[in-house]
């Protein structure tokens, strides 16, 4: 590069670095020292309220346990999904937007949309009258009834975000080359095995994204529960909206904001070690 | 990408005569399954906001559609805030795909065709966003958007919408120019262009079908969130706003009006972008 060009790159990064550092840094900066401030200087105050909340080992609890449920779930059922369109020989193209139409719905459309299957007198409830399971319309999604509530919020995650995954899954896969598997099927390996021992290992950069977006935004899952929930099902990103929005205690808010972000940093690192490629061993 | 499916289909057909007609029945049986798994809720909340009152809370409910009619959605859209939320969400949304593109695509650009000091540093900026629940970071911008007079406006929630649009739009147009060969450029300059009119006349007419589809993703990005909306608004909230808000009070057909228009044209955008959904997606998540 000549150094009368050398300005030119700067130029057009310029204005994303000045933006992200407005409205990425300066609130990133601004949340963590929120949520140290109290009255007089620096304080605890604000997490020891948040940690004495009544609903905070609740909301951790359930959080962690969507996240444990949905995350596998999602990429398993990704990988069945990517695996079954590759032996499709025709209507490929078709497969592959229906499966992927969730991944333009909204974490609320997808509960609005499973509540009208699950509510009372929904679709669930008719089937299993017509099969003469219940005598009447039943409740899933109160608050005497936590499993279900918590299997149907499970489910509507399952069925917004699997898409996301098949789509970086089979974008993983389009780069792996065919001669690998042919090989080795020559090699007489059966398809688990060359599923196992090749495909798995070169998909693995494509599984840590999925995994490290999919994750962050299960910590984050808000919507969805309060679509079909309400406040049933207490949730850390819920109840951080709850004390800014109602309880207008924006320290207490930004504590369980630090807490959020502790966390999702927490598994982006350890995904990142965990799945981590030598570079020789990219395909 | 998946333009490459009607390539491959030659190769395919001759070892589909060996597969086992069993087999591809099982495969097409577990097919169906998935498609009957996306697209029935999707159908149920359709039959939900055209039902109305009577369809909601008819018992037991059959799977055809009865009661259905337009007058439920129109009903729903003559509550009062209702079409301003609509109006809102469409304002924050194509702010967001302008403010996006804007600033995303000159930094691919660079990215893309220039080496230069701090590229890497750069870059990690972008990735850093990824590990961070970028919508929660809306909380401590209220006092300072209260005090700027951005608070309650599309044009503020667009803002935090375009962080989370940005790192995505620099890193898809990043890939999207260094697919265009240079020579082009170099091309038009040894014929007389300045660096602007080679970018403007040969670059940009080729990156555009690309442009439009980061353009689409960036807008389905901001239509669809709803903490930061929720967050940032209280009379000019956005619809996904709107419909967390009434949530708990509104009689069950409206929510589902409310989710059926915001599925609607995510699933079109969807369509639109299909083909380059896997490039992108390649692209955004190395």
């Amino acid at each position: 590069m000549s150094s009368r060009t050398s300005w030119i790159p700067y130029a057009l990064i310029a204005p994303s670095v000045l933006f992200l550092a407005a409205f990425f840094l300066v609130p990133l900066v601004q949340t963590v020292w929120l949520s140290f401030s109290g009255d007089e200087g620096l304080s605890l105050v604000n997490y020891q309220r948040m940690a004495g909340d009544l609903n905070f080992s609740l909301a951790i609890q359930n959080t962690f346990l969507l996240t444990l449920v949905v995350v596998p779930i999602q990429v398993a059922l990704a990988l069945v999904m990517a695996t079954m369109v590759s032996k499709l020989e025709k209507g490929r193209d078709i497969a592959l937007w229906i499966l992927t139409i969730p991944l333009g719905i909204s974490d609320l459309a997808a509960g609005l949309a499973w509540l009208s299957l699950l509510q009372n007198t929904g679709y669930l409830n008719s089937a299993l009258y017509a099969l003469g399971i219940i005598p009447g319309p039943v409740g899933w999604l109160s608050q005497e009834t936590p499993w279900s509530l918590f299997a149907a919020i499970a489910m509507a995650e399952i069925w917004r975000a699997t898409a996301i995954v098949l789509v970086i899954l089979i974008a993983g896969l389009q780069l792996i080359p065919k001669e690998f598997s042919e090989a080795a099927e020559i090699f007489g390996a059966q398809p688990w095995t060359r599923f196992r021992r090749i495909t798995l290992p070169l998909l693995k950069p494509s599984l840590q994204s999925a995994l490290i977006l999919r994750t962050v935004l299960a910590f984050e899952v808000f919507a969805v529960v309060y679509a079909l929930g309400g406040r049933n099902f207490p949730v850390l990103a819920g109840e951080a909206y709850t004390w800014q929005n109602e309880n207008q205690n924006y320290g207490v808010a930004a504590a369980y904001a630090v807490l959020i972000m502790a966390i999702s940093l927490a598994a982006t690192a350890l995904y990142l070690r965990v799945l981590r490629t030598r570079p020789e061993q990219l395909p | 990408m998946t333009a490459t499916t009607s390539e491959v289909q030659p190769a395919t057909a001759a070892r589909s005569m060996t597969l086992p007609s069993a087999r591809r029945l099982l495969l097409w049986t577990g097919m169906a399954v998935l498609f009957a798994w996306v697209l029935v809720p999707i159908y149920f909340v359709a039959l939900g906001a055209f039902g109305g009152r009577l369809g909601v809370f008819r018992w037991p409910k059959s799977i055809w559609p009865s009661d259905v009619s337009f007058a439920p959605m129109m009903q729903f859209l003559a509550i009062e805030g209702v079409f301003n939320a609509l109006l809102n969400s469409l304002i924050a949304a194509g702010l967001t795909v302008v403010f996006s593109i804007l600033l995303g695509a000159p930094a691919g650009y660079a990215l893309a065709r220039y080496a230069f000091r701090g590229q890497n540093a750069y870059r990690l900026l972008v990735l850093l966003t990824r590990a961070f629940p970028l919508a929660i970071l809306a909380l401590p911008l209220t006092v300072s958007f209260i005090r700027l007079g951005l608070y309650d406006t599309p044009f503020g929630v667009s803002l935090i919408h375009t962080v989370l649009a940005l790192p995505f739009a620099a890193l898809v147009t990043q890939s999207l120019f260094m697919g265009i060969p240079r020579e082009y450029e170099e091309a038009a300059w040894v014929f007389g262009c300045t660096r602007f009119q080679a970018f403007w006349k040969v670059v940009m007419p080729l990156a555009l079908p690309g442009l439009a589809a980061t353009a689409i993703f960036a807008f389905v990005i901001s239509w669809n969130e709803v903490f930061a909306a929720s967050i940032l608004t209280v009379r000019e909230r956005t619809l996904t706003a709107y419909l967390l808000k009434i949530l708990a009070e509104s009689p069950l057909h409206y929510r589902f009006a409310g989710g059926f228009i915001l599925i609607l044209p995510s699933v079109l955008f969807i369509f639109a972008v299909r083909k380059y959904l896997f490039a992108v997606w390649g692209i955004a998540s190395k």
